[in-house]
């Protein structure tokens, strides 16, 4: 689990790929393209996060914003889809970019670093229930238009592909960034960002190309939100679920890791699903396993789902070891 | 449009929501001045508080202001534990958890009221809700003027608390040197958790000043607890007089954003204030350099 090879993350994309062609079950489709959109918010969160060492509360702005810039484009401007989502990724990577620049040139750390990008999301949550632009308090839905160039299409499989190539991109995008340079720094500012500075590594130029990278990868999620639901309003696009959604999947999957906010995402959706089946559809009843689930993995297993498994597995083995002399006693 | 008749009430109307905006970032404050972190359930934690003010008077019978001597004891303990037996052991001492487990208690608190009351919004019906006093220059809600006063007693007796006895030397102490107060023998654990009492007890107060005027709702902490944050990065995280001072100007620019902006973009005006100041100068007015 330490370290995921390009060939490892190619496997586990090519056995997820297959699911289509397994079941044409739209409630299997429909989880997992939702639990792969928020492994793409996870793992956007995560390399500014996991990586960098920066816990951002407010990733909904990014996610948000690429969301409405490929609604909004469309329809009130004509742009084509595909066009409108590469400009809303831009655009989300625009507004990281521009947070960061601010947050990280005046210094802020920590808690500091949390509450700036938590306000920063809530006032463009703000905004957006406002000003006509964004459809105010009502929204926008997009038009249907089921054609693959208008990136809408008549079933679940090719949205499923779509955001699992997503998913596999930003995979091998932390994967690269894992072995770069850029990565040595990244972790060199999470360690220790007073030593790193000693060493010569531009601290704040490191952070800030991270939460570009970071937030361009959300609004990816944002954008394909809005293509596959058609519809973008300001609690969805800027609310503080998404950015909860991101934090949590990567800190319960594995924080800095590569398969960390797959796995993550997965297994708190599958979770919550449960909970549906078990207790019925009750608002605030999925968030209350959520927020649960944070509280317990950060204390029982700071390092994720993925190390807990190794821990155990390391302890059975340790167990059945020391068997006989168990039975000696 | 400066017109006194109504800038004057404006101002007023804005001190008095100030000064319970205050009381909410005073135990805001508290908590990180001493643990140095950021309760990111501290919002959840008043609407819990109010959800136990509105439901002591609907079922029990209670007046507000009595039921504020039975819930401030209760929301202490409920404090207390929570940071000795969950936040504490659960962050094994390091700052980015302690972030995450209060951020995860926030959204158990907040959707689990969620689930059990639903979204619906809730008001009390009390006879003396809409008595006002007539001051000459405007009139003002005598509920709203009773918790005025209520907090300028709460931040007294926190003061003589922290000043004068012994557990309030401790917390100084451990707000200042942690690793010299264990040393000597204080219980840091203990201390922490005292503390996060305290902080969590000034919104029991809070919630029983604002139930008579205000309502309540699952989510009904989420607007007092950014305003809050604004209060203490404004003032400096963990200065008592900053989270006053703070809390009674905040409440007085949201009265005349309120006014000359209108409701939502009115709060844009605080929340501006607080990304101005987290960006220009993070330590506060009132703060030590951060």
């Amino acid at each position: 689990m330490r370290q995921a090879s390009i060939a490892h993350i190619l496997l586990v994309v090519a056995a997820l790929a297959i699911v289509p062609l397994l079941t044409a079950s739209n409630v299997v489709l429909n989880f997992l393209i939702v639990a792969l959109m928020i492994a793409l918010v996870g793992q956007g969160w995560n390399v500014l996060g996991g990586y960098g060492g920066q816990y951002s509360f407010g990733h909904a702005a990014f996610f948000g914003t690429g969301a409405y810039v490929t609604a909004i484009l469309q329809t009130r401007y004509g742009v084509n889809a595909w066009a409108a989502f590469a400009l809303g990724i831009a655009g989300g990577a625009l507004v990281g970019g521009a947070i960061g620049a601010l947050a990280f040139r005046s210094g802020l750390r920590g808690s500091y670093f949390a509450l700036v990008t938590l306000a920063f999301a809530e006032v463009l949550r703000i905004v957006a229930s406002v000003v006509p632009i964004t459809g105010a308090g009502v929204g926008i839905l997009i038009t249907l238009d089921l054609r693959a160039q208008a990136f809408q299409f008549q079933s679940r499989a090719p949205f499923f592909w779509i955001i699992l190539a997503l998913v596999a991109v930003s995979l091998v995008i932390v994967r690269l960034i894992e072995q770069s340079r850029f990565g040595a720094w990244l972790l060199a500012v999470r360690e220790n960002e007073d030593a790193a500075k000693a060493l010569g590594v531009d601290a704040a130029r490191v952070k800030l190309a991270a939460m570009t990278i970071s937030a361009a990868i959300t609004a990816a999620a944002g954008g394909f939100y809005a293509q596959y639901f058609l519809f973008v309003d300001s609690g969805i696009a800027y609310g503080p679920w998404i950015s909860i959604e991101a934090l949590l999947a990567p800190i319960v999957g594995g924080i800095g890791t590569v398969l960390g906010p797959l796995i993550g995402a997965l297994a708190v959706r599958t979770l919550g699903e449960i909970t549906k089946l078990a207790i019925g559809d009750a608002p605030g009843l999925d968030l209350v396993v959520y927020g649960s689930m944070l509280v317990l993995v950060v204390a029982f297993a700071p390092q994720g789902i993925a190390s807990l498994l190794a821990e155990l597995r390391a302890r059975l083995t340790r167990w059945r070891a020391s068997a006989p002399e168990r039975t000696n006693a | 449009m400066l017109s006194p008749v109504i800038l004057i009430p404006a101002v007023l109307n804005g001190l008095l929501t100030g000064a319970v905006y205050a009381l909410v970032a005073l135990g805001l404050t508290l908590i990180y001045g001493v643990l140095h972190i950021i309760n990111f359930a501290h919002g959840a934690l008043l609407t819990a508080a109010l959800f136990a003010a509105f439901f002591a008077h609907q079922l029990l019978g209670l007046d507000p202001y009595l039921a504020a001597v039975a819930l401030t004891p209760l929301f202490f303990a409920l404090g207390y534990a929570l940071q000795r037996f969950v936040i504490g052991p659960a962050a094994h001492g390091e700052d980015r958890n302690i972030l995450l487990v209060t951020l995860g208690i926030a959204v158990v608190i907040e959707n689990a009221l969620l689930y059990a009351f639903r979204a619906d919004t809730r008001t009390l019906n009390l006879a003396y809700a809409f008595e006002v006093l007539d001051l000459g220059v405007a009139l003002v809600a005598v509920p709203r003027a009773l918790a005025f006063l209520s907090v300028l007693v709460v931040a007294l007796l926190l003061w003589l608390v922290l000043s004068f006895t012994d557990t309030g030397k401790a917390i100084r102490a451990v707000a200042k040197e942690k690793l010299g107060a264990e040393l000597s023998g204080i219980d840091v654990a203990h201390i922490y958790a005292v503390t996060f009492g305290l902080g969590t007890a000034c919104l029991a107060v809070a919630a029983c000043l604002l139930i008579p005027t205000y309502y309540v709702n699952p989510h009904v902490g989420n607007a007092f607890v950014l305003i809050a944050f604004t209060i203490v990065v404004l003032g400096g995280m963990g200065s008592v007089v900053g989270a006053l001072v703070g809390g009674l100007l905040i409440g007085v620019v949201e009265s005349l954003c309120g006014l000359y902006l209108g409701e939502s973009l009115g709060q844009i005006g605080i929340f501006a204030i607080f990304i101005l100041v987290l960006l220009l100068r993070p330590s506060g007015l009132f703060g030590e350099r951060a």
